[in-house]
């Protein structure tokens, strides 16, 4: 497979792939890591005119402390996330849905900003990030601005993003104490995608829940937070039960995805029982 | 010199070293000077009127050398033909242009060609061949393309039935009446795609100054490649040389004759480039043949003790929109025939309905016919067991056929060889500790955990075959074997096979057999295959039949040796031929051991040929064509343990235990490999592959990303072990073991799942067992 | 339009001028005539044609050759030193960790990025790791069997893994 000819720039800044993204219109497109980009081009699904490459960008790769923040450049691989020593100390909620993606070679190439850039309804990350309340910062010709993970997911393969907006970070809160999270995924045995992925994250106060994050992936056209389950769980001792009970109002109200692996019957079941195992194992690591 | 016995020893492969350098040459490695690519424009729709081909705008692209429509091979590529004509079942075959004319029939099927000077302009330009069609309704599902008003794929096939077979024995009326359990089922065996991680390609160049055809193929038997691609190209059959180089894999894909191979020559004669085409995955999944595909509806009577005494059925099974080469023998005569299993089933009625839909045509994938066979009698002797309340276990020792019965003839007419399918059974049960298992399970179901273990215990038919059973049952074509075996003069050894491995390992196999029986170090044994013009006639790998037949013809091209050996060594001897006896590689005088030649001096003296004795031909080199006197029987028997998971359906398998029977083994190292693989592509059946066609015919899983092939962390660890029976009439009593691992191991899974979901009174669930499938039975017994 | 590019192949530096679509594997094969590395689903799923680049086993069907300009690649072709087999090379041979060989270069890099990162893995772990490498002939025991051997022989020599030097 091969795909159809397109003009390569690789910028060494962000200010200048900005310019070339401003110049060449929208027939471009960024590569990043090049993952969801580059299959797509091969089965000519997608034909842009150029590509600007902006995994030459120095400055977009790199995972710093900041405070209680944790900020990741777009282009920090999987495998960098996954293997860090900080982020799975601080925030290990990340590392773990890392190291669920795909396989190791798509681990050492796709990117952070390059998978929630394109959006893809059954990606990893985008439960992780919404159960973390991160924030995601942009950066276009009117300058930088930062969209909270909830406001980011717009649709299916739909982000936030202008077209001539650059993803350059992502900024996640690092979990207070006494807090658990797991992220717990169904792959689908072909694709290794979510059919399901349920990321949990619980901080408690005295035994009981001050909050929880549920956050799916794969059931529907975008990652969403399932706040009914969250509700369910808020002031409440995360115990077996009232876990299991909260879970089972998980995917309710939403119109799941069906394809020929997974109807939307079982992808709703699969976030039931998905949120529950989540959440527990969340509990567990909550001291 | 003494020489390490090789035979039965656990050597390493002779053909890893270039393979795990980089330095193998596949088909695709190929370059030639002045090579120009090819891409094969396929049709999107699955059913359709052509009404336009326009390839200008391709032909114009710079960079394109030339570009074809099907008009274009009318009268220069004949249709490609089916080679298995199974009698007495009126069997139509239409024909099968190499490239649509005026009608496409599934999605893939070729419509154009273009041919570029780099790979990136003829793709380029394949985006630019316009096809313009008039959509006509498609069918995929065979029973559907039955029914009255279903669209009509081929002219002359009403209803799209393309033969109807049957075979019967006994009394099987009177056996259903007089059971005292009759169990019906509906099963369905699914289609699946073989993905052999090498897809096809091919590379043609042509001399119009010689007339020679040079065709680089990935092919399981080029000179059946040979005969068929010299009727379709009209090119006579001593100008068409096949080479088969090293081969990624086949499991059966990479026996048919293609369309796609004949475009790519055709393209060579035309435009006197040597031209290269591959497919890649995409076509792979749409063009490289498919396999299984059976709805069939069974029945089975037995008697309260558990004796089965009939088997009755009907299969409606998909061949997709055309013939392939072998297709309408692969579920019947490998298929039908194979209905009674390891067991004394005396009464049989079971009857194929071969039919067209508008898909991906259906040929042999690894096992081809008998793991259906399998996984449907290994399912109802199951069924049987547990309507009786008995273990499935019991039920299978009180039908199987006795050791002392061999040679036996089963209800449907074929002679089974030797076996001892009790031995077999007996290993497993021991290495499963099975009496412990069935506690275990009673423990996990009070606990709620669904445990369960599954039998199969198989018989299969292979070494392929008696050349006289091949005619009779239309297969157009012998198969026997080739092997030449050629001592140099300095006693090193070139063997040359007409089978055509591509993966299995015989160049190591085949070496330890020559060493074996002429007493040559294995270092000094070459093995050489898949090239018409320096191998005689020979008919390929397939059907477990390499080490079988191959090896049969390998054995007497070696006692040939032998034979003339002794004559020249009684002469330089001095000493009558009678008294010459030949051990360890060297030729020694009864009583005399002294007075010897070893092989390496009596081969030199062979090819001077200063002192022979008279009328003894130069040179030592022998060559055999063996036809086998009947099939080979390979059995065992398999387990399987599993556990699901009640919330989500997930089956995961806790262990696998094989035990096969191959007869004598050459080189267990490499059989152990052999059923690994082959349990890995029956366990893919029972719980992960399976090709999905919408109503539209268009294939919905066209791609790795969607199609299953198993994973690593998908399978469990494999225990293997082995009983052995040789086989009697096979010279060395090898039987072959390249499809028992997936014969076996679909309906060992099955019946496990089903085995750990009998508190639950769930007594069949159709494959593949995934996990949404599994969890609906379980809420359906459930209730909910 | 053509890139100038300049790659380091198994420690030979290439400068070549390339279409930007040009895949790396591609490039490796075709440009270089480096034909072990192998092409097996275009997907990104079978990691037939897996190579290190700059240390990092890579699906090379999925990168452009552009992105590969300054880059080290190790390729199966660069495995083997002074005619001496790499241990991974050698376990693949002595556990029968092959049969047709298709996916086999791809698959030892992908053991040799594990044993680069976990220099004794458990059998799941194994597993696990080569979950981007499919191979259809041996149903993976001997291979998990030849990584294994790998890791004893890497760890008895105490030799370090070679790659993406």
């Amino acid at each position: 497979m091969i795909p159809a000819a397109f003009e390569y720039y690789a910028p060494a800044t962000v200010e200048e792939a900005l310019q070339l993204l401003r110049e060449l219109g929208p027939e471009a497109k960024l590569l990043a890591g090049g993952h969801s980009l580059l299959p797509m081009m091969k089965l000519r699904l997608s034909t842009p005119k150029a590509l600007v490459d902006i995994g030459r960008i120095p400055d977009l790769r790199y995972i710093r402390e900041e405070g209680n923040t944790l900020a990741i450049g777009a282009t920090t691989t999987h495998w960098m996330i996954e293997s860090s020593e900080v982020v799975r100390n601080r925030v290990p909620l990340l590392a773990e849905a890392a190291g669920r993606i795909g396989d190791v070679q798509v681990r050492n190439m796709g990117t952070i900003g390059g998978s929630l850039a394109h959006a893809d309804p059954a990606a990893d990350y985008p439960a992780a990030i919404l159960a973390l309340e991160a924030e995601i910062v942009a950066q276009g010709p009117r300058g930088k601005r930062s969209i909270p993970a909830a406001e980011f997911f717009k649709g299916l393969f739909t982000t936030a993003l202008e077209p001539d907006e650059l993803l350059v970070e992502v900024r996640i809160p690092v979990p207070v104490e006494k807090s658990g999270a797991a992220y717990l995924k169904f792959p689908h045995p072909a694709s290794g995608f979510a059919v399901v992925g349920c990321a949990a994250l619980l901080t408690l106060d005295g035994g009981r829940c001050q909050k929880a994050r549920v956050a799916f992936t794969g059931v529907t056209e975008k990652a969403f937070r399932d706040r009914a389950v969250e509700d369910a769980l808020t002031g409440k001792a995360p115990d077996e039960k009232t876990i299991a009970s909260a879970s089972q109002k998980a995917a309710e109200g939403v119109e799941p995805l069906s394809d020929i692996f997974a109807s939307a019957e079982y992808r709703k079941h699969l976030a039931k029982v998905f949120a529950r195992r989540a959440l527990m194992a969340a509990a567990s690591r909550a001291h | 010199m003494a020489v390490t016995r090789v035979f039965g020893a656990r050597i390493k492969r002779r053909e890893d070293p270039r393979l795990i350098t980089g330095t193998a040459t596949y088909t695709d490695d190929i370059v030639i000077p002045g090579m120009c690519y090819t891409v094969i424009v396929r049709s999107p729709y699955a059913h359709a009127r052509i009404k336009r081909i326009d390839v200008e705008r391709a032909r114009k692209h710079p960079g394109v050398v030339a570009a074809f429509t099907g008009k274009d091979l009318e009268g220069k590529v004949n249709p490609i033909p089916c080679a298995w004509l199974i009698p007495g079942s009126d069997l139509k075959t239409p024909p099968h242009p190499a490239l649509a004319v005026d009608r496409v029939r599934y999605v893939g099927e070729g419509v154009a060609v273009v041919v570029a000077t780099s790979r990136h302009a003829a793709a380029d330009a394949a985006s630019l061949v316009e096809v313009e069609v008039e959509p006509l309704p498609a069918v995929v599902n065979q029973e559907k393309a039955m029914q009255p008003g279903a669209p009509q794929i081929h002219d002359g096939v009403p209803n799209n039935v393309a033969f109807h077979w049957k075979v019967s024995s006994g009394d099987v009326g009177r056996a259903f009446q007089e059971a005292d359990v009759v169990i019906r089922q509906r099963m369905v065996n699914h289609r699946l795609i073989p993905n052999a991680m090498e897809p096809r390609s091919c590379v043609a160049a042509y001399n119009r100054g010689s007339g020679d055809l040079t065709i680089w193929m990935t092919s399981q038997n080029p000179h059946i490649h040979r005969v068929l691609l010299s009727g379709i190209l009209g090119i006579p059959e001593h100008r068409l040389r096949i080479i088969a180089p090293e081969v990624g894999g086949g499991f059966g894909s990479k026996i048919p004759c293609y369309a796609d191979e004949a475009v790519v020559a055709f393209c060579a004669m035309q435009t006197g480039h040597p031209v290269k085409w591959g497919e890649d995955r995409r076509e792979n999944y749409l063009a490289t043949a498919h396999g299984r595909d059976h709805i069939v509806d069974l029945e089975v009577a037995a008697k309260k003790d558990g004796t089965i005494t009939a088997i009755r059925g009907t299969c409606y099974a998909n061949l997709g929109a055309y013939l392939s080469t072998a297709a309408p023998g692969v579920p019947t005569i490998l298929h039908g025939l194979m209905m009674c299993g390891p067991y004394t089933i005396p009464n049989i009625d079971y009857e194929v309905y071969g039919i067209f839909t508008n898909t991906t045509p259906v040929d042999a994938y690894r096992g081809a016919g008998r793991p259906e066979a399998t996984y449907y009698v290994e399912r109802l002797v199951d069924m049987v067991a547990r309507k009786l309340n008995m273990d499935p276990v019991e039920v299978r020792r009180k039908n199987f056929i006795p050791k002392d019965k061999f040679p036996y003839t089963v209800a449907t007419g074929i002679t089974y060889d030797s076996g001892d399918y009790e031995a077999s059974l007996e290993t497993l049960l021991r290495i499963i500790d099975y009496p412990n298992f069935r506690k275990e399970q009673e423990k996990a179901w009070k606990e709620g955990r669904y445990l369960g273990i599954g039998f199969s215990t198989y018989v299969e038919i292979c070494g392929l075959g008696p050349s006289q059973v091949a005619g009779a049952v239309g297969f157009q074509g012998a198969l026997w074997e080739s092997a030449l075996v050629r001592v140099h003069p300095t006693g090193k050894v070139t063997v040359l096979t007409g089978a055509s491995p591509h993966g299995q390992g015989e160049e190591t196999t085949f070496a330890q057999i020559v060493s074996e029986e002429l007493g040559i170090p294995i270092e000094d044994i070459e093995v050489l295959h898949g090239d018409t013009e320096m191998i005689p006639m020979g008919w390929g790998t397939y059907g477990s039949r390499t080490t079988a037949v191959g090896g049969a013809a390998l054995f007497v091209a070696c006692r040939r040796i032998v034979e003339k050996g002794k004559k020249l060594a009684a002469h330089l001897l001095e000493a009558s031929e009678q008294d010459i006896l030949f051990e360890g590689g060297r030729f020694f005088v009864k009583g005399a051991p002294d007075r010897a030649k070893t092989i390496q001096e009596v081969a030199l003296q062979a090819y001077l040929a200063w002192n022979l004795p008279a009328g003894f031909e130069p040179a030592l080199e022998a060559t055999a064509f063996y036809d086998p006197p009947n099939f080979t029987y390979p059995f065992g028997a398999h387990a399987c343990i599993v556990e699901v998971d009640p919330e989500t359906g997930t089956v995961k398998i806790r262990r696998y235990v094989a035990v096969d029977d191959c007869g004598r083994v050459v080189n267990p190292l490499i059989v152990d490999g052999q059923v690994h693989g082959g349990l890995a592509q029956g366990i893919g059946q029972a719980l992960y592959e399976y090709a999905y066609y919408d109503d539209f015919g268009q294939l919905l899983t066209g791609s790795m990303s969607d199609y299953a092939v198993p994973k690593a962390s998908q399978l469990p660890p494999f225990e293997t072990a082995r009983t052995e029976t040789p086989s009697p009439h096979h010279p060395l009593g090898l039987k072959g073991v390249g499809e028992t691992g997936t014969i076996a191991s679909t309906p060992a899974v099955a019946n496990a799942v089903v085995d750990a979901l009998q508190p639950l009174g769930i007594h069949h669930i159709d494959i593949p067992l995934t996990p949404p499938r599994v969890l609906a039975a379980i809420r359906q017994a459930q209730g909910r | 339009m053509r890139v100038p590019i300049s790659v380091t192949v198994n420690g030979t530096v290439y400068h070549h001028e390339v279409e930007p679509r040009l895949l790396l594997v591609y490039y490796l094969r075709e440009v270089l005539g480096l034909t072990g590395t192998h092409i097996g689903c275009d997907t990104s799923n079978c990691g037939a044609c897996t190579v290190m680049m700059n240390g990092l086993a890579v699906k090379s069907c999925t990168v452009l050759a552009v992105q590969a300009n300054g880059a080290e690649i190790l390729t199966v072709e660069g495995l083997a030193r002074d005619g001496q087999l790499h241990p991974i090379q050698e376990g693949f041979w002595e556990e029968h960790g092959l049969q047709c060989g298709y996916c086999t270069p791809g698959m030892m890099i992908a053991a040799l990025q594990l044993l680069q990162r976990n220099p004794d893995p458990s059998e799941a772990e194994i597993r696990h790791a080569l979950e981007g490498n499919l191979c259809r002939c041996t149903g993976y025991q001997h291979i998990v069997n030849a990584v294994r051997y790998a890791a004893r022989k890497m760890k008895e020599s105490g030799a370090m893994p070679v790659g993406g030097r």
